[in-house]
């Protein structure tokens, strides 16, 4: 298939990866910062190929393991209302809160429709006009877009029975948050292709010259995340820190302007707090004033909910890359896909479930 | 002044009431109308004898097959079917995996209050010409009738019965180490069929379902003399589930090539788009069948002079390890399990 296929060419790969063998002189440690990437990689077992310095670290990059469980408490109790339709992306249905999800929601009764774009929710809104309609806006900038139109475009048809919980956070705050810690031990990252599409890489610049550190542009096909290394260790093994772009055939560097202006008409940015991580200042977007209307939390009176996580879910860990999935005693035993204790063990862009799903044991490359 | 004939019939004819109304299924003059005027006349030209609580069938000396299954999906109607041909199809394709050929169907209808009488019609009238396709004969069935929200429109249960007319056991615990393992087509083609109007997901062109009988090909196997260990069709879960449950069942690992796993460019694109994995989505038509190694070039030979099979293909072998595990190898030449899929696929954010 085309677009597809040559990205995921075996011998392109194999060209790659003895590239990368031939420049690595040190050991590195690389973060790609998508778990787009992560699930790629674990897939198509790209880490194991690699030589032996260079290894994957997987950082916060799913949108569905960084929602925190507060908000994910939140969604259910305006799910559970009987006036509220409540639409969601389909891989937060299963996301555990402090008791339940949104599949058991559903199961009692609780009107919870799976959709594939924001603007869905706002037609659905149009026609079930005796209902209140809510959009769960989760996502890092790459869906911000999206829930900013279908706001505008509720705002502009005067449609009051929609509303929006709005979780979307903001990469390079994350990145830089990384970098901040003490026992930061990351030597390049590779920043999420999809995300920069969107923002483009200007507000990288900074950060990769301020923490001396290469940052990768990079895709989420085989061929792209092979590229996006050699080009990451390249950098690293000539004592250079840039920022450089692999994936040209999306991102630019001003980004997608017309998606950008919407975004910033609709959302401001704000302090979030990241499961696992904790509040990261500036790392997160909510509704300006002027859209406050749309702000299911106020409109269901939910705003004021605080929670604090399950102690035996080391998802942070995990998420800032201290340690990986199988290192923590609860993976694959009391935390599996089926009975998860924290978001990573649910989606499959989360590091957790990815590990579990493909690597829960060695497997013999016969 | 002409004086019409005195006519016993239904003042007003089942034609003329456009939705089944609860009264259709509560024992009196509607339910026999219905029965009559939708059931009979379509598949009734096959019943043998007159109605009558249950059918008596002649059966020769030997083993047969029985199965049964209960046929949902929405919406109804999708490409390449709808949920009449479903509920044939599904349950003589089980028949097929147990090397039987399908003779009789049962088939029970439950119907909310309010469905269409002209979409009930469509339904029992591609039931008719899916059963003939597939040489069975519909000879029992029941209708009820549920209130309008306790039911999704219309639920099929069809059970099936079929002469075995092989001695060979064509069952998990039949398959050995070493077994190659081949499927019948391109996968995940159903799944994705119904999930595009499902949801109103506009693609440049519709996905067929891929929704077939496979017993012809499957006898035409074992007239071959294609010794076959295990067959199995692949439907909820996907390929990912059957090589699952047969690795689990024969406690031997299995390891499959992605590489030669046919997936058409319309499935595949359909599923990158939403976040599916192709391997674990469902079809209709389609099986995984364990053969021993010196019989696949002929199996292969075999399968592919029909149309429904013409894509078939070896995706893998049965291992010698005493470790249910299956391994996948990817296009870039890594392994990676291959895992049992946990519940319903959910459709990823981004």
């Amino acid at each position: 298939m085309k677009f597809l296929d040559e990205y995921r060419d075996a011998e392109v790969a194999g060209r790659y990866l003895k590239e990368i063998e031939r420049v690595t002189r040190h050991s590195w440690r690389l973060m790609e910062m998508c778990g787009g990437q992560t699930h790629a990689i674990v897939k198509f077992g790209i880490d194991e190929l690699l030589p032996r310095g260079i290894e994957l670290i997987h950082g916060p990059g799913c949108p569905v393991c960084v929602t925190p469980i507060e908000i994910i408490d939140k969604a259910l109790e305006i799910a559970a209302r009987p006036e509220v339709t409540f639409c969601s992306f389909g891989d937060m249905l299963r996301v555990p809160g402090s008791s339940r999800d949104l599949l058991w929601v559903k199961a009692n009764g609780g009107q919870v429709r799976i959709v594939y774009s924001p603007l869905d929710a706002v037609k659905i809104a149009e026609q079930q006009t005796d209902r209140q309609v809510v959009f769960f806006a989760v996502g890092f900038e790459t869906t911000a877009p999206a829930t900013a139109m279908a706001v505008y475009q509720a705002a502009q048809r005067k449609i009051t029975n929609f509303s929006m919980l709005v979780s979307h956070v903001l990469v390079p705050p994350a990145i830089e948050a990384i970098l901040d810690s003490s026992d930061c031990q990351i030597n390049g990252f590779l920043a999420a292709g999809h995300v920069c599409t969107v923002m483009g890489y200007e507000q990288y610049l900074p950060i990769a010259k301020r923490y001396r550190v290469p940052i990768v542009v990079t895709g989420f096909e085989p061929v792209d995340i092979l590229q996006g290394i050699l080009m990451c260790v390249q950098q690293l093994e000539q004592g250079r820190a840039v920022v450089e772009n692999q994936y040209s055939r999306s991102v630019r560097l001003e980004g997608n302007v017309t998606a950008r202006q919407l975004m910033n008409q609709v959302f401001q940015v704000v302090p979030r707090k990241w499961r696992g991580i904790g509040e990261i200042p500036r790392s997160g977007l909510g509704l300006r004033p002027e859209f406050a209307s749309f702000d299911a939390e106020e409109r269901f009176g939910v705003a004021q909910l605080r929670l604090e996580e399950s102690s035996e879910c080391q998802s942070g860990l995990v998420l800032r890359g201290k340690i990986k999935p199988a290192d923590c005693p609860a993976f694959g035993a009391r935390c599996t896909p089926e009975h998860p204790l924290g978001a990573t063990m649910v989606s499959s862009e989360g590091a957790c479930a990815a590990y579990y799903r493909y690597r829960r044991q060695p497997v013999a490359s016969t | 002044m002409s004086v019409p004939d005195f006519s016993l019939s239904c003042p007003l004819p089942i034609e003329r009431y456009p939705q089944v109304l609860l009264a259709h299924g509560g024992g009196g003059k509607l339910m026999h109308g219905l029965i009559r005027d939708v059931f009979l006349k379509t598949f009734g030209g096959q019943a043998p004898g007159s109605p009558h609580d249950a059918t008596v069938l002649k059966v020769a000396e030997g083993r047969i097959a029985f199965t049964t299954d209960s046929f949902v999906v929405r919406p109804l109607f999708f490409p390449g079917g709808d949920l009449g041909s479903l509920a044939v199809h599904g349950t003589v394709n089980d028949l097929a995996m147990a090397g039987a050929r399908p003779v009789w169907l049962s088939a029970a209808f439950i119907i909310e209050e309010g469905l269409p009488m002209e979409t009930l019609g469509r339904i029992v009238a591609s039931m008719e010409q899916a059963a003939r396709a597939a040489n069975v004969t519909i000879v029992t069935g029941d209708t009820k009738v549920v209130e309008k929200g306790k039911g999704d429109s219309l639920f099929i249960t069809t059970a099936g019965i079929g002469i075995l007319e092989s001695d060979q056991p064509i069952h998990p615990q039949s398959v050995r180490a070493g077994d190659a393992i081949l499927v019948s087509g391109d996968v995940g083609r159903h799944g994705m069929a119904v999930m595009s109007v499902r949801e109103g997901l506009e693609f440049e062109s519709a996905i067929e379902s891929d929704s077939a009988p496979v017993a012809e090909v499957v006898l035409a196997l074992l007239s071959a003399g294609i010794e076959i260990h295990c067959l199995r069709d692949i439907t909820r879960g996907g390929l990912t589930a059957v090589l699952n449950e047969i690795a689990e069942a024969v406690q031997l690992g299995i390891s499959v090539d992605e590489a030669q796993i046919p997936v058409r460019d319309d499935v595949r694109a359909a599923c990158e788009i939403l976040g599916l994995d192709p391997l674990q989505v469902a079809c209709e038509g389609r099986f995984v069948a364990f053969i021993p190694e010196k019989d696949v070039p002929r199996a292969l030979e075999v399968m592919a002079s029909f149309p429904l099979a013409s894509a078939a293909c070896r995706i893998g072998t049965v291992l010698t390890a005493p470790d249910p595990l299956v391994t996948i190898r990817s296009s870039i030449g890594a392994y990676r399990i291959l895992d049992m899929p946990t519940g319903e696929q959910l459709p990823r954010i981004c």
